[in-house]
This record gives structure tokens, sequence and C-alpha cells, in this order.
């Protein structure tokens, strides 16, 4: 179904332009016109069509939701929440004032925060159209599992000892009285409203993420073009142990959001980096960025701050060498 | 005098959210005085979890998004 990119993408470099897919260029370009007009397509069509499903959630019910949920359910749902929520990172930190005041643990807050930059609509109909569905699922269940995990870690250390004070008074306050309950009631949506909703969403979206799209397909035709066959593979192609936490370190200052980074992933996965490295290197330049750390200085005192950029850090570390011990025997 | 609050951090949306109530404002000949709200201690307060998010006279109006001008000019005219 999607020859019809590839063959678009022939017929604009080799007829249009008169370059030769043997050279580098030639190549690069390909490369590129065929992945940004797929990925373009699909983020309209899909956008729009997830869009009509999730009308009815948002940040508010997903609140009201989790408020006095036992803590095992809690840590799943809040991950799971993050990653069908649709919210803007600018909106962190009301998020979690909004969670917390209603009484929420720190954990759970975190597993919910902790999971929606990595996981999204826009990643997964990525990672499906380029890396295939195993992989979609791999990095799908890895990406709850650092929400979950970490949220369960945050509230086994008392998280909460360390959020800012005004923060911490109002967590205790809402834990004391009953979550509150100020929501607006479940309406059930007409059609015609789930398509405005649908379409402003998508245009909203689109609107947002194209430049990533450009930026990251135009970073992976560079290398797809340029980077000489089999030096990544020669150099850091059998998963030596450094090349993981080198790899997340570098994966830091490099922030991005998960559309500009998937096809860089592309890439060097068919060049021959190895799935746990690169899965490393891309958790963490979506989910350990300066930018987000610097807003959540305002909830979070350095420590718990400190804590969690750690935490980060270890898990994106041991999920590199766990997959490139495992990889051989489950995507092969 | 209304008093408008758009609460955000400084997001790119806030800052063009207030500009846009200030110059219907301004193109209806209302006086109004638009404050940006930025600490989330505030924000909390008034139990908003997306932003912008407009109060108008100490009522919460609009959350999340920069809103269209058909809302703006009926906060403005009420």
């Amino acid at each position: 179904m999607f020859e019809i990119f590839t063959q678009f993408a022939t017929w604009l470099v080799v007829d249009v332009f008169g370059l030769s897919k043997a050279t580098k260029l030639g190549d690069a370009l390909h490369f590129f016109i065929e992945d940004t007009t797929k990925i373009f397509f699909l983020l309209l069509v899909m956008i729009y069509i997830i869009a009509l499903l999730r009308a009815s959630i948002n940040v508010e019910r997903v609140r009201d939701y989790l408020a006095g949920k036992n803590k095992g359910v809690g840590y799943v749902l809040g991950s799971g929440f993050g990653a069908i929520t649709p919210f803007c990172s600018c909106s962190s930190i009301p998020v979690f004032l909004g969670f917390t005041s209603a009484g929420i643990p720190v954990g759970i807050t975190m597993a919910f925060l902790i999971t929606s930059p990595l996981i999204n609509e826009v990643a997964v109909l990525l990672l499906l159209s380029l890396l295939g569905w195993k992989f979609t699922l791999l990095y799908v269940v890895i990406g709850m599992s650092v929400g979950i995990l970490g949220g369960v870690f945050l509230d086994a250390i008392k998280a909460e000892r360390w959020l800012q004070s005004f923060a911490a008074k109002a967590l205790e306050r809402g834990q004391q009285s009953a979550a509150i309950t100020n929501s607006t009631a479940s309406e059930s949506l007409s059609l015609k409203q789930r398509h405005g909703f649908a379409k402003a969403e998508t245009l909203e979206i689109f609107g947002r993420v194209w430049k990533w799209v450009i930026i990251g397909v135009g970073l992976g035709s560079a290398l797809h073009g340029f980077v000489p066959d089999g030096w990544i593979e020669n150099h850091l192609g059998d998963g030596q142990w450094w090349s993981v936490p080198s790899a997340v370190l570098l994966g830091i200052p490099l922030y991005s959001n998960a559309t500009g980074v998937i096809p860089v992933m592309e890439s060097l996965i068919n060049k021959g980096l190895p799935i746990g490295t690169t899965l490393a290197f891309c958790m963490s330049t979506v989910a350990a960025s300066f930018p987000e750390f610097i807003l959540l200085k305002q909830v979070m005192q350095w420590r718990l701050l400190a804590v969690l950029f750690i935490l980060l850090l270890v898990a994106f570390t041991l999920i590199g060498w766990i997959f490139n011990f495992i990889s051989p025997y489950i995507l092969s | 005098m209304k008093e408008i609050k758009v609460l955000g951090s400084g997001c790119a949306k806030c800052t063009k959210t207030a500009e846009v109530i200030e110059k219907i404002a301004q193109e209806l000949n209302i006086a109004v005085h638009v404050i940006k709200e930025t600490s989330p201690e505030v924000i909390m307060g008034y139990g908003v979890m997306t932003t912008p998010a407009v109060i108008v006279d100490e009522v919460n109006v609009h959350a999340g998004s920069i809103p269209h001008r058909d809302l703006i000019e009926s906060w403005l005219l009420k």
C-alpha cells in the first residue's frame, strides 16, 4: 500500500531532477521525499481518525478517574492515559499540580508525565510505517514500563518529600479531602462535535509537528545517503557495552520530540546500529531534556529533579543493554 | 473595568492570547486590564490544568487554547 510513495519519489528524483539513485545525493533525496510524503499523508489521515475516537478524553477526566484509584492499578492506568491523552509539554506543570492537588500520588502523576512524551499516536504511527509492528509493540511496552516502574520507584522512595512546599501542601490537602469532583458531567458528543474536534486537532498537531518531520527525515536521509555503508556496523555493530551509556548521554542535550527522532531511528537501524543502542539514544532524546527539567524545577526541589534525571538515565541504559542482548532472538 | 487574567507559564500561546484579548478590547473600545499570570501556585489555585486559561472577573471561562474571536467578544460585551 505504501509503494505509491516510493514510485512518486523515484519519479521525482530520476525523471524530474535527472539524478541517479546510485549517487549519494540522489539516494538521500529519494529517501527524504519518500519518507516525508508518506509520513505527511499518514499523519493527516490518522490523526483525524484517532481524534474522532478520543474526542471525549481530556486531562480533567483523567484526573478525576485516577483520583482515589488504588495504587497498583494507578501506575498502569496513569502510564496508559499518558500514552493516549493529548497534551502539550508546555502544560506539564499545570497538569502535575492539577493531579497533585486532587491527591493523586506523585508516582502515578509521574507515570503519566514520563510516558506521555514517549508514546503518542504520532509516534506509534511513524513506528508502524517505518519500522514495522514488532518494533512498535516493543517500543510501546518499554515506554509504558519505564513510566510504570519509574512511578513505583518514586513512591517507594517517598518522592513527595522533595516537592516544592506549596505543591506538597496541595498534595496533603488533596489526600485529606475527598477528591474534588468539579468535572463537567460526561457529556456524550455528537458526530458533528467529534468532527469539529478532530479537524481542529489534526490542523493543530500537524501544524506543530510538520517541521519536526522535515528535520528528522532530513537527518535520517543524510545518514542514509552519506554515512558509508558498514561504518556504523563496523564500529558500533556489536553493541559494545559503553556504546549504550554514551548514546544516552549524547541524547540528553539533543532535544527532540518523538516525531523528529523516529525517522532518524529508522536510518540508524538500517545502518546496522543495534536496536538497544538506538532505543536508548532515542528515548533519551525524547524523554530527558533540559527545558522540561527547568520547567519541573517550579514544582520540585533539586533533589527530586536529580533523582528523576538519574532514574531516566539508568532506565534507558538498562533498556539499551537488555535489548542489545536479546534482540537477535526476538526480532529476527 | 473588567479584569482579565491569562494563566500560563510563559508559553507562546499564552502571550498570544493576552495580545489578542487586548487588541479586540481596543477595537470594541472597552477598557480592560489584562494580567499575565505565570506563577504555578496561582494557576493551581484556579484549578486549571491546561494553558492558556482565561479568568474574567475571577471566573474561569476558558482553558487549553487560544480563544476564538467570538468567544472573546462575548466575554467583553457581557
